[in-house]
This record gives structure tokens, sequence and C-alpha cells, in this order.
């Protein structure tokens, strides 16, 4: 065998963190080559959101009438944006648990990596994964006529939100996939909460067309911030309200989730 | 290989074990088991399905915290200095370190890269484990393409990137066809004769009896026999007289006519009408008894013979039932999917289920 680099002995505060942060690219590096090779993981991660907006462009949203004196399409665009960074999540679910089952986070909890770097890889990847995905369907939006209303700023600041909203609902699905530990279980649940989460919101219909009681969840519910405020960064109109909320109810998923997550993650296995 | 990594180069054993203890629960999946392992040695764990072995591999290599009782692994605790022990292992089994959509090659590398190699300490790493692993055509192909036989090398090799002084091998041929595994028996020969420290789980006894210079045998979380191979076929006491009675109904004429013969209670496979009876020293002298005693009570037989005890025999003498009931390769259903090596693991019964299914 070849010689190689002797490790040394018990590494310094300063290398850890070193290695923390190669470790988790290194684990990142992995997880997007993984993802490239699937075809199906960029089946729905890019053609899933296309389909959504051409589905609710030309074949709902005929018959969606929006305040003011918006098109459709404009109004629609901030909506699926978020909905689509919601749903990348669904992987991040996915290929926690599969790894987890298939014993892959056991052997790399063996090796003498930074242990933090498999959870960490795996947002840093997944969020990359997210910011194309965001920026494909932004693409698409532009090519059947949406237009961003409110100069490059607001702009920029809107997919920032929308991938940091996206982060959020990513820690959720990396604690749901540790501790599910089953895709096709994981799968089900992210369903189950996402769909409704996102569809009961401001995403793609004004609220005020839903019966009351409805309205009384979808005006107050987080995904609705966020897309309030993601409109008005596209398309202008105030938006300090929603925005307080939204950043507000983001920092809550965090506060309640990261820990979550590194603890499955700590106990998995 | 040098040692490379960590720590003082303690004079003692490579691993240490003593009154290890861990419960799920209720299920008490090991009650206080003791090994040790000379440097440059191979211990052969065996013992059935959800004997403890998984768990007892899961806390030598940090996965798993013990509830009492001590370990160690090149001198360091496993409990107090899991990053020192992380340091000095490798470890295989299943093909769990594998990433299906990278080639061999790339995944060879990431793995060094998270063993802290620079990028071509990495490459050129991979590149010779390839060589040394027979993966050399196969490299640069997806690993999901490869064989059973080739995802067990592959996986193997990423064990040993790290240049470990001790390697576990977790069942390292269960679920392969009979020509990988003998390929594995090679490969594995071949490290162990470069001087790595190993422990290899198995239940299968010939892998043991081929592999390991020190058996330990595990039944419900216990050591219930060690020694070497032969050691522990003298438990059974000598040479074993073996037949098949082919009509059923007279098997119990059978265990009659020879009991006088034996050391022991003859043992009968319902299944397949095969009696077996240890002899002790008795040799040819208690074959021709057998002989005898069968032909008088009018008892046909096929495939009378005198044959050394195998490690079957062991296990059915110190154990009273035998250690391949279920799990032979070949019976384990789809290549991923089979693999139960489920989140609930760490469950309970579950020690069946792990690793070992």
């Amino acid at each position: 065998m070849t010689a190689v680099a002797a490790q040394g002995g018990a590494p310094g505060p300063l290398a850890r963190a070193r290695w923390a942060v190669t470790d988790t690219l290194t684990i990142t590096r992995r997880n997007l080559l993984v993802w490239m090779r699937v075809p199906a993981y960029i089946v729905f991660t890019v053609i899933q959101p296309v389909m959504f907006v051409l589905l609710f462009r030309y074949v709902f949203g005929g018959a969606i009438r929006v305040p003011g004196r918006i098109p459709y399409v404009d109004f629609l665009m901030p909506g699926i944006i978020a909905q689509t960074a919601a749903f990348a999540t669904f992987g991040t679910a996915i290929a926690l648990a599969q790894e987890l089952k298939k014993g892959v986070i056991d052997r790399l909890k063996s090796m003498p990596m930074a242990r933090s770097a498999v959870l960490a890889g795996r947002l840093v990847a997944d969020t990359g994964r997210m910011l194309v995905t965001i920026l494909i369907v932004v693409g698409v939006g532009y090519a059947v006529s949406f237009r961003f209303q409110n100069g490059i700023v607001p702009a920029v600041g809107m997919v920032v939100l929308a991938t940091v909203f996206g982060l959020a609902i990513c820690c959720i699905s990396a604690y749901t996939g540790l501790a599910i530990g089953d895709e096709e279980s994981v799968q089900a649940f992210g369903l189950i909460w996402l769909f409704p989460v996102t569809f009961l919101s401001s995403a793609f219909v004004p609220i005020s067309t839903m019966p009351g009681w409805l309205q009384a969840f979808a005006n107050n519910q987080p995904v609705t911030f966020v897309i309030n405020t993601m409109r008005g960064l596209a398309l202008g109109g105030p938006i300090e309200a929603n925005l307080l909320k939204s950043v507000a109810c983001l920092a809550a998923v965090f506060i309640v989730f990261v820990p979550l997550a590194v603890r499955a993650y700590r106990r998995a296995g | 290989m040098s040692p490379s990594s960590s720590g003082p180069a303690s004079a003692g054993p490579a691993i240490l074990v003593e009154g290890l203890t861990k419960s799920f629960g209720d299920v008490h999946a090991l009650r206080g088991i003791d090994l040790s392992v000379p440097r440059g040695t191979v211990l052969g764990v065996l013992g059935p399905n959800g004997a403890g072995k998984t768990t007892a591999v899961r806390i030598l290599t940090t996965l798993l915290r013990p509830d009492g009782g001590r370990a160690e692994v090149e001198g360091h605790d496993v409990v107090r200095e899991p990053a020192a022990v992380r340091r000095s292992i490798g470890l295989s089994g299943q093909s769990a370190a594998i990433q299906e959509e990278l080639t061999g090659r790339e995944n060879l590398e990431i793995i060094g890269r998270l063993y802290h190699l620079s990028w071509p300490t990495a490459r050129s790493r991979a590149a010779d484990l390839l060589k040394q692993f027979d993966l050399v055509d196969a490299a640069d192909r997806p690993a999901k393409n490869f064989s059973g036989g080739m995802q067990r090398r592959l996986d193997l090799a990423a064990s040993l990137v790290g240049q470990p002084q001790v390697l576990f091998l977790d069942e390292p041929t269960t679920g392969l066809d009979p020509r990988s595994r003998l390929g594995m028996w090679e490969i594995i020969r071949s490290l162990v004769a470069g001087g790595t420290t190993t422990l290899l789980t198995t239940q299968y006894l010939d892998e043991a009896d081929e592999l390991a210079d020190e058996i330990v045998v595990i039944d419900r979380g216990l050591v219930i026999a060690s020694g070497t191979a032969e050691e522990l076929k003298g438990r059974v006491g000598g040479d074993v007289v073996e037949f098949t009675v082919p009509d059923r109904r007279r098997v119990a004429d059978a265990v009659a006519a020879i009991a006088q013969v034996g050391t022991g209670e003859p043992h009968v496979d319902a299944d397949t009408g095969v009696v077996s009876l240890g002899v002790g020293g008795g040799g040819s002298d208690a074959l021709i008894q057998a002989v005898r005693g069968l032909d008088g009570a009018g008892v046909e037989t096929r495939g009378l013979a005198l044959r050394r005890p195998s490690l079957d025999d062991v296990f059915l003498a110190l154990t009273g039932h035998a250690a391949e009931e279920e799990e032979r390769p070949g019976k384990r259903r789809g290549r991923r999917g089979g693999r139960g090596k489920s989140r609930n693991d760490t469950k309970p019964r579950d020690d069946t289920a792990k690793g070992e299914s």
C-alpha cells in the first residue's frame, strides 16, 4: 500500500473547525453528484414545478380572478416559487431516511470525520439544489409572461426569502426523515402536511374566495406570510407587516427544528 | 501497513472487552461478554441471528453506548475517547458505505477526503485500492451496476482507506453467492496476512473456521465458548458418526440402536432424517458398533460414515440448536430492500433483523 499522510493524533480545535467545513463540502459534493445522476430526482425537482406553472397559468388561471389589475401569472409566480422551495425538501427527508436505513449514516459516524458534516452537507446540497430549481421556475415564469414589477433588488430579495423559507422547511424535513426513517412513510407524511400548508395559503388564489373558516387558517399561517412578502417584493406594495411575521415564523422553525434534527441525527442508526 | 494514527502505542491487546452489557428495553442483547484480541490476529465472533454480534460491533465502533462494562480499541476507551477509536478502526460488512449512483472510484475518493487526505493522496489511494481489490475495470462505472461480490469488495476497500489498525468485518459474506464468498475469503486472508487485527462476525461456521485464529461463540448475549477451531471441535467429543434414515418412521429405532455407542445423545434432524452422534475417541470401533446396532435393529441407513466434527456440531453441542437454521445466502430478499437494516434496529428484538438479516 502506498504511504498515506499520517493522520496524527487528536486534532486541535482549529483543525476540527476546518475539517467540519471541508467535510461538509465533501458531503455536499457527494450529494450533488448523486442528484445529478438520478433522472428521477431531476424530474421531481425541475419538471414538476414547471408543470405546475403551466397548469396554473393556462388551465386554472383563466378561471381565477385576482384583486387589483395584475395579471394572474404575476400573482401566481411568487406562490409557485414558495411551493417549489417547500416541495424540494421532500428530497431531503427521503435521502436521509434512505441513508439511515441503508446504514450509510452509521458508517460515516464510524469514521473520524466531523459528525456534523452529514447533516450540514445534506442541508447545503439541498439548498443549492433548491436555488437552482427556483431560478429555473423564475425562467419558465418569464417565458409565460411573468415579470418582476419592482426592480432588481427586491426581486433578488424575493429569491433569497424563498430560499430561506425552503431551508426552514428543509430542517423540518430533515427531522422527519431521520425520526421516521422509512422512505415511503416519510414521503406519505410529507404529502400530508406540505400539500395543505402550501395550498391552504395565498399561493394560488386570493384567500377572500375561500369559505370563512378556511380563511381564518389561511390568513394566519406562515406560508401565507412568506408568500405575501414575496409577492410584495416581486410586484411592489407594502411588505413590512408580512415580512416581520415571516421572519418571526421562520426563526421559530429554525429554533425548534434545528435542535430536533441534530438530536434525531445523533440518535440515528 | 504501519500504524499511522493516534494515541499511545499500548502494549495490550488490540481489542479488549470486559463485562460488556447492553439492553434494549427488556431485551438483553449483551449480558456481560469478555473478549481479548491480540494484535495482528483474527477473532471470529460466531453466533446465530440475534445473538448480540452486531450490538457488540456497534459498541466497539462507537456507534452505540454500552450500559455497563468496558471496551477498548487500540488502548482507547470507546466511550471516553470515541474520536481516537474512530481514527484506528475500519468498519465493513454489508455494502453500506457505497453510494450506488457514484462510481467505484468516486466512492473511494470521497471516503478518502472524509479521512482528511488531500485530493492527490485520496486519488492515488483510491487507485491503489481499486487495483488491490480487482476493481480496476469497473472503477468508473456506477456502483449500482456492480455485482453483489464487487459491491462488498468496494465496501471493504472503503473501510481500508484510512489504513486502520483494527478492522471490523460485520458479516462480510452474508447474502453472497458461494463463489463471491470464496473471493471475499481470499481477500480477507490477504489483508490479515498483512497484520491487520480483525474482528469478524459471522453466522457461518465454515467462515470462522477458514479465517479466524480464535473463535468465540456467542448465543443470547453471552460468550458460551471460545478457543481455536480445533479446540472447539474437541468440545464435541471427538469424531462423529452420521447417517441418514430414509424411512422417517424408523428414526426412533435407529436412535435406540446406537444409543449406547456414543458419548452423548444422538442428534436428529427431523427434516432430513440425518442422525449424528458424537463418539469421542472411539473412532472406527464406534463405527463398527453402530453398524452392528443398526443392522440388529433392521434399520436401513444411507451414507453411514465417521467424520471429524464440524463447527456445526460444536454449535449444536453448545447451544442445543443449530446455528444456521434460517439464514443462508440466496434466501435473502432483493439487493437493497431486503437488507432489513431498518431504523428500528436500535430497538429490542431487532438485533435479529439488524445487519444480520
